[in-house]
């Protein structure tokens, strides 16, 4: 018989070995997956896991979608730490990268030096201020902010849509739903030449130092993490509730927002109809498999970004569907949910119940 | 007899040879281990018919586990209880209140917007036909125990008093044989344990067997016939506390090297301090109890001592005085000259305000935390802080310096909050506090849950502070420790607050009374 038993402490080891044991898990549910769709199992994982990194171009283009997923999933982590259930990283996303398209689009002729500062600018505040309506709520009126939040990300879609069919639309574009060409004094500068990776990354893991300072360090981190793990203590020390509440959904606002107006003005170029895969989404499996901390959602993100990738490798090479991504993504972070229990928890086996009878 | 006749007793009483047949429950051997912590070790015990049994211990020695394995909740993992005689195994709650066994829980189970005849009837499983008899039987029952009760009354406009009649009603209207009672008299006045002990006297004179859980060793003294004494986990001890001393038990609960409590020297303090003037605040909280006209000063190098059954208005007291919920008419409190109602907790820590909350695991500390981290919780103002960055030495120094000046008993200071036992956590909680220096300690339920060694340099360090020259309140429901500790004591009942009298010139009688409202005619 197995029987959960808890455990005395919380296993030390258990917080970092239970993303291994779900990535583990995801595999060996993945291979099996592959084998019953007819598909050579080892030969398909590698398509998704190998094949899209094996040249220097795969590893850049890793580096484009890490990115935005990473700037994603720290703000995020900020948030979560905070017990502040922001879900609507795509649709700060979105808005970021709608305003600084909308800047951008202005000034298609323009080499000055300024216009890319101003244009991330426009796409930060943006995803702030669209947060920004998420902790409005809450604070003011107690709204359960995973319902703004996702209400929000569909509202922002269909802005974006309204705005790329409509007043944003490029006038020389023969009616496709697509703005003008940016200026390249409006776009991220390249980092390699023959890849599309572009400042982005380092954007990102600059981002990634200063959630660490601001986490691991500061002071305000530290009320952050206390106001989330036992709210009352945070009361009880004077800890400004809403105050935080807001720095956190601000915060993570305005990363996604970077990660939008960095798609846009970075590999895109001009704002399309759909700028993002569902980075925002994937971020808050990201943020969790990289316990909410910067290094482990680093590494977290740069996973996500081979799984994104792999999945347009089977779409290709295998002539799989797309929807499989979604699979390994939801896999991921079902095991990883599941195997966390083992933190507290432990299992053991138990050959019979020792009570005596009468 | 002793401690140590009882344990050359255990080979010749265990099962092998059948059991005095008096018994109407005789346990033997009883074991039950949690991940951890063997919380019974072959225990044995045995209550007469019509006998009111001690079970004594302190917080932790597995009373609370021995209970609940008589009344079925816990299963053992070794030994065999005999129930009149024969062994029997109770297989849930159910079963034990089939076989007459019931139990008053410290904390109550009723539903707050139910009458007290629908909450038994819901504990009883009586159809609703028979609601009406059921009903007279609750007015008959009261009656006869001196137990005024009126079956129609919705709970939430009960006192505590009363909720627990409720409760042992609900066990006297069947056909009871031993009635568990765990750590009755701590939600009730010095007047009310009175009376509640006449009504035990008399049930037990008609036969029913009683055990009555407790640490408040006066009580036992006057009322209890037998006691079996935990320590650890297993019997320490049985006595007859009619030929024990206090301090005698008192031994057998902690044993040899626990220092136990002690007089203080009372003293008159300086100037007032804290200073709350005419303070009235209406609840949010719908069971909650407003406060009406406050009047308290606390003097510096003086404790005041508020004692008052749970749920009259201490919570809403300390959080206006904490600034965890801050009153409208910041001149209500006062520090010295200064108005402070309006002020956040944090800012009325700069001036020199230090708290200790009522609840350690959750709101004292972060359980989750490190002892480390918790020390910055409130430390904060001490340096700890340097342009927005925590100084991790700093921290780390201050939390080393709580646990060596007040003992506190951990692997570290990076150990989470919640691997302390309760008294270590708020010997570190109130160190954290204390180093701070402060003007102004506000102290909710000190001691509460915690063992008596701690209990006593938790005493220690509050006198240490107050010779220091600061002004502390102690907010608690045990009235034995006020009148040990404080200067000057008072009471507060239904949010209004008794006169504040010099300790040696009142009596836990009057005491007592203004814990129940009546201190009109006390008032000066």
């Amino acid at each position: 018989m197995i029987k959960m038993e808890p455990r005395q402490e919380s296993s030390p080891w258990m917080p970092y070995v239970s993303p291994l044991l779900a990535g583990g898990l995801t595999l060996i549910t993945g291979a099996i997956l592959f084998a019953a769709l007819g598909q050579d199992p080892i030969f398909a994982l590698k398509t998704v896991l190998i094949t899209p990194i094996s040249d220097a171009y795969g590893v850049g283009e890793l580096f484009v979608k890490a990115g935005p997923i990473l700037l994603c999933a720290l703000g995020l982590s900020v948030a979560y730490r905070a017990n502040v259930w922001n879900i609507g990283a795509e649709g700060q996303l979105l808005m970021g990268g709608l305003a600084g398209s909308a800047l951008a689009v202005q000034f298609t002729e323009s080499e000055g030096l300024w216009l890319l500062p101003a244009v991330l600018f426009f796409g930060i505040v943006a995803g702030m201020l669209w947060a920004a309506l998420a902790a409005l709520l809450k604070t003011r009126f107690n709204t359960n902010e995973i319902l703004t939040t996702i209400m929000l990300n569909y509202i922002a879609f269909n802005l974006l849509q309204y705005c790329v069919h409509g007043p944003l639309k490029d006038p020389h574009g023969f009616n496709f739903p697509e703005s003008a060409m940016f200026a390249d004094a409006a776009r991220l500068p390249l980092l390699m030449e023959d890849a599309r990776v572009h400042l982005g990354i380092i954007l990102a893991l600059v981002s990634a130092v200063a959630v660490w300072v601001l986490l691991g360090k500061s002071f305000l981190g530290y009320q952050i993490q206390v106001l989330g793990r036992d709210s009352r203590a945070a009361k009880m020390a004077g800890f400004k509730e809403k105050r935080l509440v807001w720095l956190a959904l601000v915060l993570s606002g305005g990363l996604a927002g970077l990660a939008g107006v960095g798609e846009v003005a970075g590999p895109i170029g001009q704002l399309v109809p759909q700028i993002s895969p569902g980075y925002g989404y994937a971020a808050i499996i990201v943020a969790f498999l990289g316990r909410l901390h910067p290094v482990g959602v680093t590494l977290a993100s740069i996973l996500m970004a081979l799984l994104f990738m792999g999945g347009e490798m089977v779409q290709i090479e295998l002539n799989l569907p797309l929807a499989l991504v979604g699979m390994f993504q939801g896999m991921l972070l079902f095991y990883l949910l599941a195997c966390d229990v083992l933190i507290l928890y432990r299992i053991r086996w138990v050959s019979k119940p020792a009570v005596q009878t009468a | 007899m002793h401690s140590d006749s009882r344990l050359e007793d255990r080979p010749v009483a265990s099962a092998q040879d059948g059991l005095p047949m008096p018994s109407r429950l005789a346990l033997r051997g009883i074991t039950k281990q949690y991940p951890g912590c063997l919380a019974n070790d072959r225990v044995d015990l045995d209550i007469k018919p019509g006998e009111i049994h001690a079970l004594l211990g302190e917080n932790g020695a597995g009373k609370s586990t021995l209970m609940k394995i008589i009344y079925g909740l816990v299963k053992p993992d070794q030994g065999q209880l005999y129930w009149r005689g024969s062994p029997m195994q109770i297989a849930d709650p159910g079963h034990a209140r089939s076989l007459g066994i019931g139990m008053v829980f410290q904390h109550f189970s009723l539903f707050e917007t139910l009458s007290v005849t629908e909450n038994i009837a819901l504990a009883l499983g009586t159809p609703a036909r028979e609601m009406k008899a059921l009903s007279q039987k609750i007015a008959e029952v009261s009656q006869k125990y001196g137990m005024t009760l009126n079956p129609d009354r919705l709970v939430h406009t009960l006192s505590i008093g009363e909720r627990q009649r409720v409760e042992i009603v609900r066990c006297l209207v069947q056909d009871i044989k031993l009635l568990i009672l765990d750590e009755p008299t701590s939600v009730l006045t010095p007047q009310e344990v009175e009376t509640l002990f006449i009504t035990l006297r008399q049930l037990a004179k008609e036969g029913c067997s009683i055990l009555f859980i407790s640490h408040k060793l006066n009580e036992v003294q006057a009322l209890c016939d037998g006691a079996t004494v935990l320590r650890g986990g297993s019997v320490s001890g049985n006595c007859n506390p009619q030929q024990e001393t206090p301090a005698s038990m008192a031994r057998m609960m902690v044993g040899d090297d626990t220092p136990i409590a002690t007089e203080y020297v009372k003293v008159a303090g300086g100037e007032p301090f804290l200073i709350v003037s005419g303070l009235s605040k209406t609840t949010h909280d719908p069971f909650g109890t407003n406060l009406k006209n406050i009047q308290l000063q606390v003097r510096s190098g003086e404790i005041v001592g508020v004692a008052g059954v749970a749920g009259n208005g201490q919570e809403e007291l300390l959080a206006a005085l904490s600034g965890e919920e801050p009153v409208a008419d910041g001149s209500r409190i006062r520090l010295s000259d200064t108005a402070i109602g309006r002020l956040p907790p944090d800012q009325r820590r700069r001036l020199g305000v230090a708290f200790v909350p009522e609840e350690r695991l959750g709101r004292g500390a972060v359980p989750s935390m490190s002892l480390r981290e918790n020390g910055l919780l409130t430390g904060f103002l001490q340096g700890l802080v340097k342009k927005g960055m925590v100084q991790s030495d700093k921290t780390e120094a201050f939390a080393r310096q709580i646990i060596e000046r007040f003992k506190v008993k951990t692997a570290g200071t990076h150990s989470p909050a919640k691997s302390l036992s309760g008294g270590n956590l708020q010997k570190f909680i109130i160190g954290r506090e204390i180093l701070q220096n402060p003007k102004l300690l506000i102290a909710a339920h000190p001691t509460w849950g915690v063992d008596i060694g701690a209990a006593v340099a938790i005493h220690e360090a509050l006198i240490q502070l107050r010779d220091q020259g600061a002004a502390i309140l102690v907010v608690s429901e045990d009235i034995d420790e006020l009148f040990q500790i404080s200067d000057r004591i008072c009471a507060i009942c239904h949010g209004e607050l008794s006169p504040l009298k010099a300790t040696a010139d009142t009596t836990i009688e009057q005491v007592g009374r203004w814990m129940a409202g009546d201190f009109v005619e006390d008032a000066a």
